[in-house]
């Protein structure tokens, strides 16, 4: 019998198993925002215990109230800064530097195929569109990273999921992981990976593949997966130029991270996306999803653009093409936050922040901000947001607040009519 | 380790997630005592007050509770409230091993157990004690008393006697 990705990741960093499926892994990466760290941080000094397993292989970054918006968060980020400093931990990324972690660690090539890694942040599933083990995990299973570079898993079983056809113009990545969710619904994926394969995401960008992978935790989802192809060497390239003489070594010697043929999955589920259309999330929850048509026609008040499934550069460039020339409906704010400073640099040149502000776009610093409700965006009581982010949960924006989830074309095309409408509309 | 005997709160809904449990604006605290006066401030559930709440020790819930955010807050919020009990259909993975690895118990029965529980003892007055090594929730209601069996696994029973994963982990690795 063959074995999934996931169970040739366990094989390959498993240090020991003190019970029966109780898999202690070694660790590649730790990821660390100032949201869930501080707390490891102050309850690992309290117990005489302020050490790093190794600085290099621990990253750390400020990006979900940045600038601090008050008191409370300006403690948060000292904390995490200082630690930073005292443990020569030399990739923080702090204001000026520093964007949505989930965007900033991949750009800066810190994730591999093949590898492990954990972060306090259940969004942390989007690294494993690099072909990676990467899994959202709790304050003490941080705590214990940090010390050990080690975590304890349960074998995660794993479903597979084949796209076949051709997406649709003005159908992207978020419409289709929308439709994954409404499928398996909100626990459907719970304690599995979610193996995203096929000629679709064989034909997706990285970003694309972030997107899909960022919300294998709405359905549940330990983490999602894709296989690493010339796709994943292309992207990494500069980062991995010294370790091998050409794009074809990197990628014979990535292929070990795919799963055999004969691998045993819990559920093999198939879908031809051809006749997909947007989709829209309508409820509290992310598995409530309806297309786009069905519920044209909605008011929103704010669309948001931004955070770590949909502030990449392509989000950019499909909302900008959406927005050209037009301007956004007088009975609504839109907010616009490039995930990294370097995606806002590249907007920047291509002429894309332009086309936002001329469209009546706020643009705002790299940071998660509006997306937990925290600043830069909440949400009135009663209020509707148009966004490309991935929680629609009761209050995620702001409390007594309601969310869309959707594609950055779809929150483009709502900015426009200030309701829920199909962005072919706008496309020349 | 830490004690697991009091009255029950009744949460008849699936997926309430973490954000419910304890919101994202509360993340801001860096203790865990602040949390207190916001347990499950945001729950969708008609009927339910924050009151309902006070001098609870376990929660009896239905399907995938905890999911969402992966903040261990959820499970510090339960704590700070004197709750280290939480017995449902399922669990999302992450609240589920924060839980244990605070030395708390998440403990999943089959849907026919919960669905008796709600039918037994919700609106009643109830309390329920978790024996440790008979694996075994004493439930006590009207002078009646009934045992129901759970199955946890060795790794999470070590967790709830250690007292959590960062003692554990920091003796063997
Ligand atoms: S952008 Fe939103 S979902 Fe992503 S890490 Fe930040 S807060 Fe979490």
């Amino acid at each position: 019998m063959g074995k999934t990705i996931a169970e040739k990741i366990f094989d390959a960093h498993r240090v020991d198993e003190p019970f029966p499926d109780t898999h202690v892994l070694k660790l590649d990466r730790v990821f660390c925002h100032e949201i869930t760290t501080p707390i490891a941080i102050t309850d690992l000094m309290a117990r005489g215990m302020d050490r790093v397993f190794d600085p290099t292989k621990i990253k750390a970054v400020i990006d979900h109230v940045t600038p601090a918006k008050d008191s409370k968060t300006a403690a948060q980020g000292k904390i995490l800064r200082d630690w930073a400093r005292r443990h020569d931990i030399k990739d923080f990324f702090d204001i000026g530097k520093n964007g949505v972690c989930h965007a900033i660690f991949p750009e800066k090539g810190f994730v591999r195929p093949g590898y492990t890694i954990i972060m306090g942040d259940s969004h942390t599933c989007t690294h494993g569109a690099f072909g990676a083990f990467a899994a959202g995990i709790g304050t003490t299973d941080l705590e214990v990273g940090i010390l050990k570079g080690v975590c304890a898993f349960h074998f995660p079983k794993t479903i597979k999921i084949v796209l076949t056809g051709a997406l649709k113009p003005g159908v992207y990545a978020k419409d289709l992981i929308l439709f994954i969710i409404k499928e398996l619904t909100v626990n459907g994926a719970t304690n599995m990976v979610i193996e995203f394969t096929g000629p679709v995401v064989d034909a997706m960008s990285m970003e694309s593949r972030m997107t899909l992978c960022n919300m294998a935790i709405e359905a549940g989802g330990t983490c999602g997966i894709c296989y690493p192809d010339m796709t994943t060497v292309d992207y990494l390239w500069d980062f991995i130029q010294d370790e091998f003489a050409t794009k074809a070594d990197a990628l014979a010697d990535y292929s070990k991270w795919v799963s055999d043929a004969d691998a045993e999955y819990e559920r093999v589920l198939e879908y031809n996306v051809s006749e997909l259309q947007p989709m829209v999330t309508v409820g509290f929850k992310p598995d409530q999803v309806k297309t786009v048509a069905e519920m044209t026609g909605t008011k929103v008040d704010q669309i948001y653009i931004g955070s770590c499934t949909n502030g990449r550069i392509e989000d950019l460039r499909i909302a900008a093409d959406v927005l050209k020339g037009k301007k956004i409906s007088d009975n609504v704010r839109a907010i616009v936050s490039p995930a990294t400073p370097a995606i806002y640099s590249m907007a920047l040149k291509e002429g894309i922040i332009e086309i936002f502000q001329d469209a009546g776009f706020c643009v705002t610093n790299p940071t998660c901000g509006a997306c937990l409700g925290m600043s830069n965006g909440v949400l009135a009581e009663g209020e509707v947001c148009a966004s490309t982010t991935n929680r629609n949960f009761n209050g995620r924006m702001g409390k007594g607040g309601m969310v869309h989830l959707m594609s950055p074309a779809s929150a483009a095309a709502a900015a426009i009519t200030g309701t829920i409408v199909n962005s072919l509309l706008f496309k020349v | 380790m830490k004690t697991f005997i009091g009255n029950v709160l009744f949460l008849d809904r699936s997926d309430i997630n973490t954000d419910e449990i304890i919101p994202a604006k509360y993340l801001t605290e860096i203790t865990k005592e602040a949390l207190k006066p916001n347990l499950l401030e945001d729950l969708v559930l008609p009927g339910f007050s924050r009151a309902d709440t006070q001098d609870k020790a376990v929660v009896v819930t239905r399907e995938n509770f905890g999911c969402g955010s992966s903040r261990e807050h959820a499970p510090w919020a339960l704590e700070v409230n004197g709750i280290n009990v939480v017995i449902a259909e399922s669990f999302a993975r992450i609240f589920r091993q924060n839980m244990y690895n605070c030395g708390m118990f998440a403990i999943e029965l089959p849907k026919e157990k919960i669905d008796g529980l709600f039918h037994n003892y919700a609106g009643k007055a109830v309390t329920m004690e978790i024996d440790v090594d008979g694996n075994q929730i004493n439930i006590q209601a009207d002078g009646k008393s009934e045992t129901i069996d759970f199955k946890v696994g060795e790794f999470d029973k070590t967790l709830v006697k250690e007292g959590g994963w960062v003692g554990y982990a920091d003796k063997n690795y």
